[in-house]
């Protein structure tokens, strides 16, 4: 039984340019306390599927589809139900610490006000439980902390009082954008296990979207490769990496310098704009494996393996790039 | 290596594309359109005053004192039988070009300070930052008024007390700017490249802070008219019997009970004529502003 | 051995900071020495307010040294005006990190590229146009990309034109400020390769800057590991992923995460405890004795001495009281992988 089940998302913005398709026809689903990892380069539609999920889209967005958690369609219910979800059972946590804190309130005052607006605590009980919470994101001397001001805590501290006031309501599902982009690796390393061991305590099922392979490698169970706004290729993280199918799978593995390796892969030409999309098959253009039916086909997603989607008409591990 | 780019049929010349992008944004925005029409009206109405005007600004009819409005004069008469709408196309040539004079002498004495301070920093920064600081803590009106009087009443000398009294701010808007754009990558790079300041002055600086200059003159101009309206109107501008919407206010205060339409006509004309470069100024602000490129 | 190309002798760098009642000094670079060799590859590695910028920004005289000095190809630079800095420009040219900001909106790529060449007096006219286009060339452009503007280009284009524009003049040292950081991980890979064939085939030496350990790794012969404004460890790439010894280099090493779930789980990581501290006020003694494991071990000499860099063979430099005292850290070990 999953905790979250997404269908045929699609996610169309109407810009002056026309059009937009951010998202097409997404489908996933997120087990409890599982965590699934979404990957994805600038402009794949990976942060858009999730904040359309919540409704956090500007109002030129056109969202369709289904998104059922807990009984109740995410994209259909009332306003009033959905700021019952919103932050209580499903929290989100943002790239950019700084500016997700409000700078002028002490942040035991920003962790406090969530627990009391949505679980009406007192002024103490919800400070109380803000240092309890502060505590769990591994802050050092967390009643000190409490009674300071955003701009007084690092980059890395600031990102753990996110993911404390979005752990506030003890919530089923953290959606976590880009938590560690902003961040340097040492401390990446800390958010990371921070994450992992909130999934072990508290059972929070946790999507991670990221650009970077190294993190989902790091703390997913399964993941989603994003592409254009489509879903190329999904699969458990070990099956992911050992046998990548989709030929953009297979590039950014490639693409990424690790010990040992060889000369980078490359993929060449750039990231499509989503309003001038390909007719066929997104990644054609950019494709070692292209042919006339990608080009003027887009691939469905089929089932090659126990629980791997791939959508490709040539999928399979590496071709090698023709230096 | 293979080179894919997926955008190749879409260009031809990047300026063209350019320009057809602003103009389809200008489009988009009916309000700027509305300004542009009526400020270039207001300017084409200055400009054609001896042929588009029914009368010459000083011809009177006697047979027509404080006359309301009829076939023969469309805004009525003043008190000496002056055709109202004459005057006040005659008068859009005070008005017009007082702003746009005082806005062009403001520019050409705030862009060099406002570059030379912003880009330098240093000990001149300090002294031209405080100085502006100092002259904008006065009301531009009241500067202008001094100055003005100082000078002596004329159009010439309103238009330059006028351009004088607009300068600090133009100051601060090119010193902000310049010192932006010395921070840039690009103005970086050109150090790099070993370029003279002199170059990266006139290459880099500003041509990238000119969209910003052209939105603040045009906002800037307005505010010169009505300038130049209230020092007409004190006596400090346009001298009578030369018309100006200023001087036409003046003399309709002896008739407010009578005629007080003498008084609302010229005002609709600085209304209107303001508003719309205002509008101009908006719609430009928002088309030029790089953040909503594309 | 022959003259190195860049000699930086302990270069210090401090930002006077006035702010209302607190006045202060802002140790960005305090005292950092290296030596770039002709064709050689430099990687200064380190997290954000370590102080790598500002060092590239000395070196290129963008910013002026507090103390210290710079060398190129012998020739002191360090307080040289900008005038007489001009016609040393041709022997060094810098990438930038942001592709966005570094090209200048009103100019067509051709000319961005041309500009150097332009200034320095290289080429007029139509040579000028015949040595951009083989720059664009060179860097994988198509030729026609010269008479657009950056914004239409996308990212990994305008890296490339930001590349061509510092090649223009053949410098003999090529500055490279996080060149690949903004861009897109597929594009990434693009740069990298284009930066290595190019050093190969044009033979300059380059100062490159980054975050990214496994960057450096791919790309630099030697790498400097800078932490609060100092340099911790210098060592042959090789040996510095293989056998590092400053404990932030063990902790960094054990922090970067590979794209290899296997891999990546069986790592042991060292997690740093504490922030970064300020700048202004940086720790007496060793640097990093505020977040180092091993601060009870080092202590109290940490406190009161400042480590001096010091060769501990093979031109493996470690400024570490511990590595000096024959107690090499053992925080972590990397994994002999295909090494």
């Amino acid at each position: 039984m999953s905790l979250l089940e997404v269908e045929d998302l699609s996610v169309r913005f109407d810009t002056d340019d026309g059009p937009v398709h951010a998202v097409d026809h997404l489908s996933l689903t997120l087990g409890e306390s599982e965590v699934l990892g979404v990957v994805g380069e600038s402009g794949c539609g990976k942060s858009v599927s999730f904040m359309s999920l919540l409704r956090l889209l500007p109002e030129t967005a056109t969202v369709n589809g289904t998104a059922r958690f807990d009984g109740v369609d995410l994209l259909r219910a009332s306003g009033s139900r959905l700021r019952q979800i919103r932050g209580r059972q499903i929290a989100f946590v943002f790239q950019e610490p700084m500016t997700s804190l409000n700078p002028a309130f002490k942040v035991g005052n920003q962790i406090g006000e969530v627990l009391r607006r949505h679980l009406g605590l007192s002024r103490a009980d919800a400070r109380a439980r803000a240092i309890e919470l502060l505590h769990l994101v591994r802050i050092p001397s967390p009643e000190r902390r409490v009674d300071e001001y955003p701009h007084q805590l690092s980059g890395g501290m600031r990102q753990r009082v996110m993911i404390a006031m979005a752990l506030a309501c003890d919530p089923k599902i953290l959606i976590a954008d880009e938590p560690t982009t902003a961040l340097d690796v040492t401390i990446q390393a800390g958010i990371l296990d921070l994450m992992r061991d909130i999934r072990e305590r508290l059972g929070t099922a946790i999507v991670l979207i990221t650009h970077n392979l190294g993190v989902v490698a790091d703390v997913a169970d399964r993941v989603v490769v994003m592409y254009a706004g489509r879903k190329v290729e999904e699969a458990p993280v070990h099956e992911l990496f050992a046998r990548p199918q989709h030929p953009y799978t297979n590039g950014l593995l490639g693409a990424v310098p690790r010990p040992g390796a060889g000369r980078l892969r490359e993929i060449p030409g750039r990231v499509p704009s989503l309003a001038e999309l390909p007719r066929g098959c997104a990644f054609a253009p950019r494709c070692p494996r292209a042919d006339e039916i990608t080009r003027s086909n887009v691939p469905d997603l089929r089932s090659i393996g126990p629980q791997h989607l791939v959508a490709c008409f040539h999928p399979g591990p590496d071709v090698e790039a023709v230096a | 290596m293979s080179f894919v780019d997926t955008s190749a049929a879409l260009t031809v010349n990047p300026r063209a594309r350019r320009r057809r992008l602003l103009r389809r944004r200008f489009a988009r925005r009916p309000l700027a359109i509305i300004g542009l029409v009526v400020a270039l009206a207001f300017i084409l109405a200055a400009i054609l005053a001896p042929w588009i005007a029914p009368y010459s600004a000083g011809a009177t009819d006697f047979n027509a004192l404080l006359a309301h409005s009829s076939s023969k004069h469309l805004l009525g008469t003043d008190e000496l039988g002056r055709d109202v709408l004459s005057r006040i196309i005659w008068g859009a040539r005070a008005s017009i070009e007082a702003g746009v004079l005082a806005t062009l002498l403001a520019m050409a004495v705030a862009v060099p300070v406002g570059i030379v301070a912003g880009y330098y920093r240093g000990w001149a920064d300090a002294v031209i930052a405080r100085l502006t600081d100092v002259l904008l803590a006065f009301p531009f009106l009241i500067v202008a008024v001094g100055l003005a009087a100082i000078l002596g009443p004329s159009l010439t000398n309103a238009t330059i007390a006028l351009g004088i009294g607009a300068a600090p701010a133009l100051i601060r808007v090119a010193r902000g700017e310049a010192l932006a754009l010395r921070e840039e990558d690009y103005v970086r790079a050109a150090v790099a490249n070993g370029a003279s300041d002199a170059r990266i002055l006139a290459r880099h600086v500003l041509p990238n802070m000119l969209s910003t200059l052209i939105v603040q003159a045009t906002v800037a101009i307005p505010t010169a008219i009505i300038g130049e309206a209230v020092l007409s109107f004190l006596g400090l501008g346009v001298q009578p019997p030369t018309p100006s919407w200023g001087v036409m206010l003046a003399d309709a205060q002896s008739y407010l009970s009578q005629a007080p339409r003498l008084a609302v006509y010229p005002g609709v004309a600085i209304f209107l004529c303001s508003l719309s470069f205002n509008l101009l100024g908006d719609g430009l602000r928002d088309i030029l502003d790089p953040r909503t490129t594309r | 051995m022959t003259e190195p190309v860049l000699e930086v002798e302990g270069l210090v760098k401090h930002f006077p900071v006035r702010g209302l009642g607190a006045k202060g000094v802002v140790h960005a670079v305090d005292g950092v020495s290296f030596r770039i060799g002709r064709g050689e590859l430099l990687g200064l590695v380190g997290e954000s307010g370590s102080g790598k910028s500002t060092v590239a920004n000395c070196v290129m005289r963008l910013v002026a040294p507090t103390a210290g000095a710079i060398r190129l190809n012998g020739t002191d630079i360090t307080r040289l005006s900008r005038r007489a800095l001009r016609p040393l420009r041709r022997s060094m040219h810098m990438v930038f990190q942001d592709p966005y900001s570094s090209l200048d909106p009103r100019m067509t790529c051709g000319q961005i590229v041309g500009e150097p060449l332009d200034v320095q007096g290289l080429a007029r006219g139509r040579d000028l146009d015949v040595r951009v286009s083989q720059l664009f060339d060179r860097v994988g452009l198509r030729d026609e990309l010269r008479f657009r503007y950056p914004h239409e280009l996308s990212g990994g284009q305008r890296q490339r034109v930001g590349l061509a524009r510092a090649l223009a003049v053949s410098p003999e040292l090529l500055v490279a400020d996080e060149p690949v950081s903004a861009l897109d991980v597929s594009v990434q890979a693009s740069i990298l390769n284009l930066l290595r064939d190019l050093q190969e085939e044009l033979g300059f030496s380059c100062l490159f800057i980054t975050h990214d350990l496994a960057t450096v790794e791919y790309l630099c012969d030697r790498v400097a590991v800078m932490y609060l404004g100092q340099i911790v460890e210098v060592a042959p790439t090789r040996e510095l992923f293989g056998n590092p010894k400053h404990p932030y280099t063990q902790s960094l090493l054990s922090a970067g995460v590979v794209p290899d779930p296997e891999v990546q789980r069986s790592r042991t990581r060292v997690v740093l405890e504490g922030d970064l501290p300020s700048p202004l006020e940086p720790p007496s003694g060793c640097r990093f004795r505020t977040r180092c494991p091993l601060e009870p071990r080092s202590a109290p000499q940490s406190h009161d001495e400042e480590p001096p860099l010091v060769d501990v063979g093979d031109g493996h430099l470690v400024a570490c009281h511990l590595v000096r005292r024959g107690e090499t850290p053992d925080l972590y070990r990397p994994l002999e992988v295909a090494r």
